[in-house]
């Protein structure tokens, strides 16, 4: 027994010592046989393995300043001669705005686009008609074509799968024929399908000559950058304007949903793009994780049925869809056929972060969307790694991921007209390069088709970004003043107005756009103020002039006024304090409200006391100078016409514009509910709110509008702002808005 | 080894000895000794393992120690180099693999002197200063692994930085002599200026197979987007000259061009400009009276007058980067340095870690054909911007341009950033600013929602031991409507919490009603602002002038139409 035990310690000293051994004595014999084999010494090159380190002594610059000046001065080929040859030699899949584009069709008139009439016998598929309408009624439409910088064609490329019902035969025929195709220079052709069973391929079918592609599902291999633009997979019942909303209503926190990941779709047995679906059953766990394909579809698909399909078709019919994606956390969009896939887009609408399994797909809108913030981008050679992946992620990422897919599907995707207008932006931001927008413009809220940088380049003249920039909203505003009655007398309400809004301490200058038909009065006329005093006669007198982006608005901030309000300027100043903590909206006095009327199945309007409102109108109200810019660029001309021809609504569509941008409620300051002298209708002048047909003009305003918008962007408000001590019991004198509270 | 062998040879001699039972056992044990020694033997003359030891031998070293690689003529050479290589065809990721720091690790080769046949080296300057800095930046960060088996990614110590010095088809074969090359997978090459005379191509010429290119001065056509990375060329000057951050604001100048070797087509362009607009524009030249060298990199003349370069730069307000043979050109680096916003003219461009720097923030990008309207162009841009992008300008030379570490880390930040896109960094990180990052105000919750009432909200209430006023509390909350769900928190330890639905009285109650208007108490809580801030670093809260009351709140109105009629009467 003692030997016994004798060994038993001798082995385990020895197997100790191997172990030792294995762990870290290495060296011991390498050190010995190391300078003897000279292979080893290539394999390793200078010391084995040695660890890099900074290497002392003399070294030469990369490059001697004599070196480039001698590089730079060779007299190399001029700059023009070497422009003229780019566009000759990269052109077909090669080809960039510098080499297949003429920026000079887009000086003169700015960037306009060009729709070509739709030929006799042409049918156009519901999804391209959407396109073209989108485009028609934008802003860039242009029907001259002597006008145009970029060109669309009037015949259907949508569906380029031979095998398709929609498929144009001889596309190629018919656009050569066409006297504009120039050889397809300053052309956008939209394609949703190409190439056909079984390969797929991302041929069209006809050469696009030098035209760019907006294009789904393109790969990265095909996509040429900086000049193809990639948009999403959309169905034919894609709403064309408006758009239905994201489904997140409210943030969760923690953020995790029931399932962590799903996905419910087709299998492909054989043939491209098989594989990626075919492997998902491994990460599959039926309880988080719940990946579920089917192999019933197509024609003939017990011909290649496979061992797991009947598994997997039982399983796949136990799963409601629609459940599952709005209870899942993230959403797997594997590639199909093609590379992009109806899954991506209601993944998007539905708040499931997607989880890109789509190797080579340029995402939609690559160029100017950072999916990372909205997506998971991961990799098909990564399968098994997806679930862990998702896993790791941060419930903080979760809830940014969440509320970005949102954001980015109501910013480009909800409706055919976003995804057109978001493809002209891009093109457009390429072609005026210095006015272009920044990645912070199209990543953030309102996103890009809201933030025009043709009114500015610099993030700061936005109302949407003092946060982001850690700076505070401008602390000055500039009053403007309609005034459409001719001044009778020095104590028409007008000039109490300006008076009073001229003390206020935050007022930089005020502004009198003169609408009324009678000269302008003389200079003296108006009552001396300590702030600059301009007046401007409107444009033509139409009733929109008064959201002009007039240069002589000094500050960012502008307090729209109507003639006959009555403010005191405790009043103005505390609406502009206001403003200043809520800088993208609308804050105001009057406010109104909108009701939905379902006996005559329209919307109707009110200016009684309700417990809520949705608008407050610009007689009195205080926003950023840039909704003047978006007013008058972004909305078209028809409404602009209309609330011109009417004299009324400009304010009801500046409550529509700036809800649809930010998505939110204007603010109402106070009690005050009246805000007009005139509003009982005693007056002897010509008020338009003494009219009865301004309050039925108003309903039908609204209507319009909201059909124009395709949806109806106010939102309702149950709150209003009041100094803090407001009507509490408290001495006056403690107060500091005192004048509020005597009204 | 060779103690653990004596063991071995001693053992079976004393198993006969033993009972059956015992001998098993032994033999078994035995048995695992000797597949534990076998096994150390494999692991030696695997290969990996000679590679993986840790550094053990000189510190103080110089190029000229480093081994000598004759390359036979016959050497094969590498691709040519695919247009279409992209992360998901040419790169292999599982080579990287999942890792919970979700970085990848970078492995160095060590350095060796490539010569031809005839002992001629394969680079005239060898390895340069750049690049060893820039390899000894990558060694020190975390990025780097010794252990080329757990390497995702190969950084060569073949200096291909400059082109000029490069013997091509000899680099091209040194290259695919690494031990590691597999046809390029996974490496990575850093190049600042590539191409020759007379067509000064824009990615370096030496055929590399599937290695990603980190080069200053792609063009839109040889720049393998996601693929490659863009990068600045490095300015000399960077580490030679400091220049102090000077407040952004209106300076001297409104355009300077400072660069020597500008086509004539260009410079007459530009001299026509300066006609136009005359004391706006400085345009610089070489000195033709200064001798050749390094003192004339740092001087720029006008019209006989001498000034100091880079310093004049920080006297205006946007510095002119035209392209010259190159696209890419190290005066980007100078102007940024000193705070001058660049106007970029060099079509097809890519412009340096584009894939992550937004440089409309920081730059002006103006298509050759419009240089004659640059002046137009730039008046436009509001002054505010201008500013902001002066420090933006700064700020990216600050963090990516300003030294060879900068450019290397960023490079490789980048990958990494592919690799584990989930884990990359925001836009945000990458562009803002320190003083924009301290300042600005993220909101978790940015997306303006509406939420429904039906989920209604969850009461939490704390109590210590107010037991009176805590059921007047839930009394009061519970009749609300949307009241979901009520937490107490019952924050005394040494009172259990009443139980159900029986009354307390509680004597002390009255008497810590008048707890908020103590004065200590006050104190304390200004002392806790205080110290909040001071941890902050800032003061967070701000100050309104308002409160939010409902609409009819107060109004001459029937209490009964109201939503909130009884808000005030607490």
């Amino acid at each position: 027994m003692q030997a016994k035990k004798r060994y038993l310690i001798l082995f385990s000293t020895g197997a100790c010592l191997i172990l030792l051994f294995c762990l870290g004595g290495i060296q011991v014999p390498l050190s010995r046989r190391g300078p003897g084999r000279p292979h080893d010494r290539r394999l390793s090159g200078y010391g084995p393995g040695a660890r890099w380190r900074h290497l002392s002594g003399y070294l030469q610059p990369f490059s001697s300043w004599e070196q480039d000046r001698s590089d730079d001065l060779t007299e190399h080929i001029s700059p023009r001669q070497k422009r003229d040859a780019n566009s000759g030699l990269y052109t077909g899949k090669r080809c960039r705005m510098e080499s297949c584009f003429d920026f000079s069709l887009c000086e003169r008139n700015g960037f306009k686009v060009y729709v070509y009439p739709q030929q006799k016998g042409e049918k156009l598929s519901e999804s391209y008609q959407n396109i073209l309408s989108s485009i028609e009624g934008s802003r860039f439409y242009t029907s001259d074509p002597g006008q145009a910088c970029l060109f669309v064609l009037s015949l259907d490329t949508l569906d380029r799968d031979q095998l398709s019902p929609q498929y144009v035969h001889n596309l190629k025929a018919k656009i050569q024929n066409l006297p504009l195709w120039n050889g397809g220079k300053n052309h956008i052709i939209f394609n949703l399908y190409s190439g056909t069973w079984p390969d797929y391929t991302e041929d069209l079918g006809f050469d696009i000559g030098l035209a760019m592609l907006a294009k789904a599902s393109i790969s990265t291999e095909n996509f040429r950058p900086d000049f193809d633009v990639s948009i999403p997979l959309f169905s034919k019942d894609h709403p064309r304007t408006g758009g239905e909303k994201g489904y997140l209503k409210y943030n969760t926190i923690p953020p995790y949903r029931k399932y962590m990941l799903v996905f419910k779709g087709k299998r492909y047995l054989t043939g491209i793009g098989s594989d990626t679906r075919n492997a998902l059953y491994h990460i599959h766990n039926s309880e988080d994780v719940v990946l579920l394909t089917t192999c019933k579809h197509g024609k003939d698909w017990q011909k290649h049925k496979d061992a797991r399909c009947d598994k997997d078709n039982a399983e796949y019919d136990k799963y409601d869809y629609r459940e599952m994606l709005y209870n899942s956390t993230f959403c797997l969009v594997p590639r199909g056929r093609r590379l992009g896939s109806f899954r991506f887009l209601e993944a998007l609408q539905a708040a499931c972060v997607p989880v890109m399994l789509s190797n080579g797909w340029e995402l939609p809108f690559s160029e100017i969307i950072d999916w990372n913030r909205a997506a998971v981008i991961g990799d098909e050679r990564l399968l098994l790694q997806i679930p862990s992946t998702v896993r790791s992620i941060h419930q903080d990422k979760i809830l940014s991921l969440r509320q970005q897919t949102q954001l980015l599907w109501e910013a480009y995707f909800n409706s055919v007209e976003k995804i057109v207008l978001t493809t002209l932006e891009i093109i457009q931001d390429r072609v005026l390069l210095h006015t272009s927008r920044s990645n912070l413009m199209w990543n953030s809220l309102p996103g890009g088709l809201f933030t025009l940088p043709q009114y500015s380049t610099s993030l700061r003249d936005f109302p949407f970004y003092y946060a982001k920039l850690g700076i505070k909203p401008p602390s000055k505003f500039t009053a403007i003043i309609h005034v459409v009655t001719p001044l009778v007398s020095q104590s028409q309400p007008v000039m109490k107005l300006l008076v009073a809004v001229a003390k206020s301490q935050y007022c930089a200058q005020v502004i009198v756009l003169w609408n009324c038909e009678k000269p302008l009065p003389a200079k003296h006329r108006w009552p001396a103020t300590s702030v600059p005093v301009t007046v401007i006669e409107g444009e033509s007198k139409v009733i929109s002039s008064r959201f002009l982006p007039y240069n002589t608005i000094p500050t960012d901030a502008v307090f729209s006024l109507d003639e006959d309000t009555v403010l005191s300027t405790t009043e103005v100043d505390f609406a502009f304090t206001v403003w200043q903590s809520f800088p993208d909206r609308i804050v105001g006095y009057p406010a109104r409200s909108h009701f939905w009327d379902s006996n005559k199945e329209r919307w109707g309007y009110t200016s009684k006391w309700t417990n809520d409102y949705s608008m407050v109108l610009t007689g009195a109200a205080i926003y950023h100078k840039y909704y003047h810019y978006l007013y008058t660029t972004y909305l078209p001309a028809s409404l602009k016409i209309m609330v011109d021809q009417m004299s009324n609504c400009e304010d009801i569509l500046m409550n529509f514009l700036v809800s649809l941008v930010t998505k939110l409620p204007p603010i109402k300051v106070t009690q005050k509910k009246q805000y007009k002298e005139t509003m009982m209708g005693q007056s002897s002048r010509a008020s338009r709110w003494a009219d009865p047909d301004h309050f039925a003009q108003r309903q039908t305003c609204m209507n319009k509008f909201a059909n124009w918008f395709g949806t109806m962007p106010l939102i309702h408000s149950q709150m209003r702002l009041d100094p803090v001590l407001f009507k509490d019991q408290v001495s006056i004198l403690r107060k500091k808005y005192r004048d509020i509270e005597r009204l | 080894m060779y103690t653990s062998g004596k063991y071995s040879s001693r053992g079976p001699a004393l198993i006969p000895r033993m009972k059956t039972k015992h001998r098993i056992y032994y033999i078994t044990l035995f048995s695992v000794v000797l597949l534990g020694l076998i096994a150390t033997g494999m692991f030696q003359f695997w290969p990996h393992s000679i590679e993986s030891t840790a550094d053990w031998t000189l510190d103080k070293r110089s190029v000229h120690d480093a081994p000598l690689i004759r390359l036979p003529v016959s050497s094969p050479i590498p691709e040519r180099g695919d247009l279409s290589c992209r992360m998901h065809t040419c790169f292999d990721v599982y080579r990287c693999g999942y890792n919970p720091k979700n970085r990848i690790k970078v492995y160095i080769y060590p350095l060796q002197r490539f010569v031809d046949e005839l002992g001629v080296p394969i680079s005239s300057t060898g390895l340069s200063r750049e690049y060893n800095d820039l390899l000894s930046a990558i060694s020190d960060s975390d990025f780097y692994t010794d252990d080329v088996t757990r390497a995702c990614l190969f950084i060569p110590s073949i200096d291909v930085l400059n082109q000029n010095s490069l013997r091509i088809r000899e680099t091209a074969q040194a290259l695919a002599m690494l031990p590691r090359w597999d046809k390029g997978m996974n490496h990575l090459l850093f190049n600042m200026l590539p191409g020759g005379p007379p067509d000064y191509n824009t990615a370096l010429d030496v055929p590399r197979d599937r290695a990603l290119l980190a080069g200053g001065g792609f063009s839109t056509w040889t720049y393998r987007q996601g693929y490659d990375v863009s990068i600045p060329v490095y300015s000399p000057l960077s580490a030679d000259v400091d220049l102090p951050e000077r407040q952004p604001g209106p300076r001297r100048y409104f355009i300077l061009s400072s660069q020597t070797a500008i086509h004539r087509e260009y410079r007459a362009e530009l001299e026509r400009l300066k006609e136009e607009n005359g004391e706006a524009l400085l345009l610089l030249d070489k000195c033709s009276n200064l001798s050749q060298g390094a003192a004339s990199a740092r001087k720029r003349c006008y019209k006989g007058q001498v000034y100091d370069y880079p310093q004049i730069l920080q006297e205006s307000s946007f510095c002119v980067v035209l392209r010259g043979a190159r696209l890419g050109q190290a005066a980007l680096s100078d102007v940024l340095q000193a705070g001058c916003v660049p106007v970029i003219l060099a079509d097809s461009y890519i412009l340096p870690f584009s894939e992550v720097l937004d440089w409309k923030r920081a730059s002006v990008v103006i298509p050759e054909e419009k240089l004659s309207e640059m002046y137009t162009i730039l008046k436009s841009i509001p002054h505010r911007q201008v500013e902001e992008m002066q420090r933006q300008a700064r700020w990216f030379w600050e963090a990516y341009f300003s030294s060879m570490k900068a450019i290397g880390l960023t490079t490789l930040q980048i990958i990494n950033d592919r690799i584990y896109p989930y884990a990359a960094r925001t836009y945000e990180q990458w562009n803002n600013p320190p003083v924009v990052k301290w300042s600005s105000v993220n909101s978790p919750l940015f997306l303006p929602l509406i939420p429904p009432r039906a989920p209604g909200f969850t009461a939490v209430v704390l109590t210590y031991d107010r037991v009176e006023s805590l059921f007047r509390v839930i009394t009061e909350i519970s009749k609300v409507p949307s009241l979901a769900k009520l937490l107490v928190v019952w924050n005394n330890q040494n009172k259990s919490p009443p139980e159900g639905e029986k009354k307390f009285k509680c004597p002390e109650c009255t008497a810590i009603d008048g707890l908020s208007l103590d004065q200590t108490h006050m104190v304390e809580r200004s002392e806790c602002i205080n110290k909040f801030a001071s941890v902050f670093g800032t003061m967070p809260l701000k100050v309104v002038e308002h409160r939010a009351d409902p609409v009819l709140y107060k109004d001459d109105f029937p209490e009964k139409l109201k939503s909130f009629p009884n808000i005030g009467s607490l």
